[in-house]
């Protein structure tokens, strides 16, 4: 009992997750800032504005679902926060492994999403609703995309446990060659999860202002964006269990910084990926994901197919 | 709502997309608009009435200031229109002196419009990189007239400051700085493919509906319109300068960036020519405080398009009329037919394509009766009354200061 308390709050719970996502949010600031020739902000931003936030009035349209409009922030960190719990970070095996937890894992990571949509659509607001819409339909473009890539490395493993992927893929260190194109497209769907650019068509602000957040502030908007942090630090542990499985046979502490290194390899990737684009508009996002990605996708299972057919095991 | 499926929204008056409040109601099917209705009127300044209150030299610093990015569009089109009225002959090196600055103000402007073009499309790599090579030009505008927006440079009968061979160097060097980058940034807007995509086709304006709107600028020329004061009715030094028109088939947002990165072009060389040509000489002469009675019309090419100012004198030293017409009420007309069909997310884009500036047009603020659906005009004498009462509220009273004027009068 203590045990799982112990990781549910401090590690790899929330405590962990939340100074991770801190040290991510200011790692993904500073890169961006970087290479568009800004200065970019000091190390202690996000926390200064998380304090900020959470020391503000907190203001709810007065026609908005009081309820739905409280517990969606809180409903998405939560969801974020458990897909954690079954992403192998520390060796080999997760805190709680079972076959089948990687379809756990993605399904959590599509939660947060829809909690925005309700979130945005109880707001009552036209910006919100749009940008709640925008999000669900931008939801069916990516998704697919990413569980496929997911789902191909997991074929080519023979097991749907995270944990069994990573001994497998770490006992044929080769073998993650295979998965190069799958791990493009994901960490490219990933930037639609997070809604970051080309794909931030939900809260594009020149348009509708902050989508599904724009009657949100204070502690509930704190909540969310520490939830988006939570969100690119899982996501970035989840491309990294699947595609980089590396070195996991060293000192548990050297895994560790192994780990960290994956991460911030991927974050400092996404970065890199939203300076260097334009926003798409909404179809042109559609028609990109469903008539390149996908295909792409199914590619990789593909080969995964036949690979698994030909590689020795 | 009205009907089913279709939102009414509103860009504006206060929205991140305009810089600007201006209202933009947009009824919006899915994704899809289908129907905008632009309503002007709430940055009006009565800048025109106020001018009547003052002197020319005065107007001079006032008109100046009806936009923060062409200022110098302003004065100069204020200027000139004054001194017809006067039969003021220019120097030489004055024109030239003006021409500069006009240039140097157009690629400003225009490197300024690149940068929120970025970010009207969330580029905003793009934003950041223009806006910090905009500097170079921002650095060199200060050098030469002592400020970065608002330069103050003209005066009836010539300009304020000289340059010299120092600031002439200073001048090429930065040209050459900003020909590469503007270089390197119409490479991008032609290869970078989530750039184009986001341009190319959004926001087309016929040649013909270009005519029949009479758009003017950049969105007039990259609908084919080879319309340009600079040309078709030159004034300062762009008789004696080498330029051309650029113009574009496009007809859409991509042509207008187009169009202005290749006048970014243009305006290095023709910067060029003005530094090897400019001839020596006084750089103003007198100029009378009183304006013989009289009218005149003066046009001028401002960054945006054709800037248009009308002044009537009637003997005294301070102008009977001013009328200003600045470039986005030619062009804001188009935007309603830019918008036809197309996406919510193009409209930021769009709107900004026409680079408008919205506190330049407004020329009077109609008040709307929302429940009697009623629109009511007031006179002058009741918003002076008003005014005064609703200072007297705020505690500050100004009839014991207004005797004793009268009486030292």
């Amino acid at each position: 009992m203590a045990k799982a308390l112990f990781h549910i709050l401090i590690f790899p719970g929330l405590f962990f997750l939340f100074i991770f996502g801190f040290i991510a949010e200011y790692v993904d600031r500073k890169l961006y800032a970087r290479f568009q020739n800004r200065v970019g902000p000091p190390w202690f931003q996000p926390v200064a504005d998380f304090i900020k936030l959470m020391s503000k009035e907190e203001i709810i349209p007065e026609e908005a679902d009081t309820t739905v409009f409280k517990l969606m922030p809180i409903f998405a960190l939560s969801a974020c926060a458990t897909a954690i719990l079954y992403i192998p970070i520390l060796g080999e095996r997760s805190i709680f492994s079972f076959n089948g937890d990687v379809i756990v894992v993605l399904y959590l990571l599509t939660i947060p999403t829809l909690t925005y949509f309700l979130g945005g659509w109880y707001s009552r607001s036209v910006f919100s609703m749009i940008g709640a819409v925008r999000g669900l339909t931008q939801l069916f473009a990516y998704e697919v995309p990413l569980f496929l890539c997911i789902l191909a490395s997991a074929l080519l493993a023979d097991t749907w446990s995270l944990s069994e992927m990573v001994t497998f893929y770490n006992h044929h260190l080769g073998y993650w060659f295979c998965n190069i194109l799958g791990f493009a497209v994901a960490l490219i769907s990933l930037l639609g999860k997070l809604e970051k650019v080309p794909f931030d068509i939900p809260e594009a602000e020149t348009e509708i202002v902050a989508g599904s957040f724009t009657e949100y502030g204070g502690r509930l908007l704190a909540l969310i964006r520490m939830a988006f942090n939570i969100e690119m630090v899982v996501g970035a542990s989840l491309l990294a269990a699947v595609f980089l499985p590396f070195g996991l046979n060293l000192h548990p502490a050297a895994i560790f910084l192994l780990y960290l290194i994956q991460v911030f390899l991927i974050i400092a990737a996404i970065s890199f990926l939203r300076s260097l684009f334009a926003r798409l508009r909404l179809d042109q996002m559609i028609n990109l994901c469903w008539k390149y990605f996908a295909p792409l996708a199914f590619l990789q299972v593909l080969i995964n197919l036949v690979l698994k057919g030909m590689l020795p095991r | 709502m009205h009907e089913p499926g279709e939102v009414k929204i509103p860009i504006g008056p206060q929205h991140p997309a305009l810089k600007e409040p201006e209202s933009f109601l947009i009824n919006l099917h899915g994704e899809k608009i289908t129907a905008v209705s632009v309503r002007l009127g709430y940055n009006h300044r009565g800048i025109e009435k106020a001018c009547e209150e003052r002197t020319y030299v005065q107007d001079l610093y006032l008109v100046e200031r009806i936009c923060g990015i062409c200022s110098h569009s302003h004065s100069t089109c204020f200027v000139q229109a004054v001194e017809e009225i006067a039969g003021i002959e220019v120097p030489a090196r004055a024109k030239y002196i003006r021409t500069l600055i006009a240039e140097l103000e157009r690629i400003h402007s225009h490197l300024l419009w690149l940068g929120v073009a970025g970010h009207e499309i969330g580029f905003d790599t793009l934003l950041m990189y223009t806006w910090r090579d905009r500097e170079v030009v921002m650095d060199l505008l200060a050098t030469l007239t002592g400020n970065r927006v608002n330069y103050g440079i003209n005066t009836l009968g010539g300009v304020r400051r000289d340059i010299n061979s120092e600031q002439k160097e200073e001048v090429l060097k930065a040209m050459g700085i900003l020909e590469e980058r503007t270089k390197y940034y119409i490479e991008l807007a032609q290869g970078e493919t989530t750039v184009v995509k986001r341009l190319a086709g959004v926001g087309i304006l016929s040649y013909e509906d270009a005519q029949r709107l009479g758009t003017v600028g950049p969105t007039a020329r990259a609908s084919g319109i080879e319309r340009d004061t600079r040309k078709d009715d030159p004034y300062a030094a762009y008789a004696e300068l080498d330029f051309k028109v650029i113009t574009s088939s496009h007809c859409d947002v991509y042509g207008r960036t187009i169009v202005r990165l290749g006048e970014l072009m243009e305006s290095y060389s023709m910067v060029r020519q003005i530094i090897q040509k400019i001839p020596d000489g006084p750089i103003s002469v007198k100029s009378p405080r009183k304006i013989p009675a009289g009218e005149a019309v003066s046009r001028y090419e401002a960054p945006r398009g054709e800037d248009f100012h009308y002044v009537r004198s009637n003997g005294t030293e301070k102008p009977d009329r001013v009328k200003v017409r600045a470039p986005t009420l030619a062009n804001i007309q188009a935007v309603s037919k830019m918008l036809e069909d197309r996406y919510l997310a193009d409209m930021p884009i769009v709107v900004a394509a026409i680079d408008p500036c919205f506190s330049c047009t407004d020329r009077l603020i109609a008040i709307r009766d929302t429940e009697r659906k009623r629109k009511n005009t007031v006179p002058w004498e009741t918003v002076r009354l008003k005014g005064i009462e609703w200072y007297k509220m705020q505690g500050i009273d100004f009839t014991s200061l207004n005797k004793k004027l009268t009486k030292i009068f």
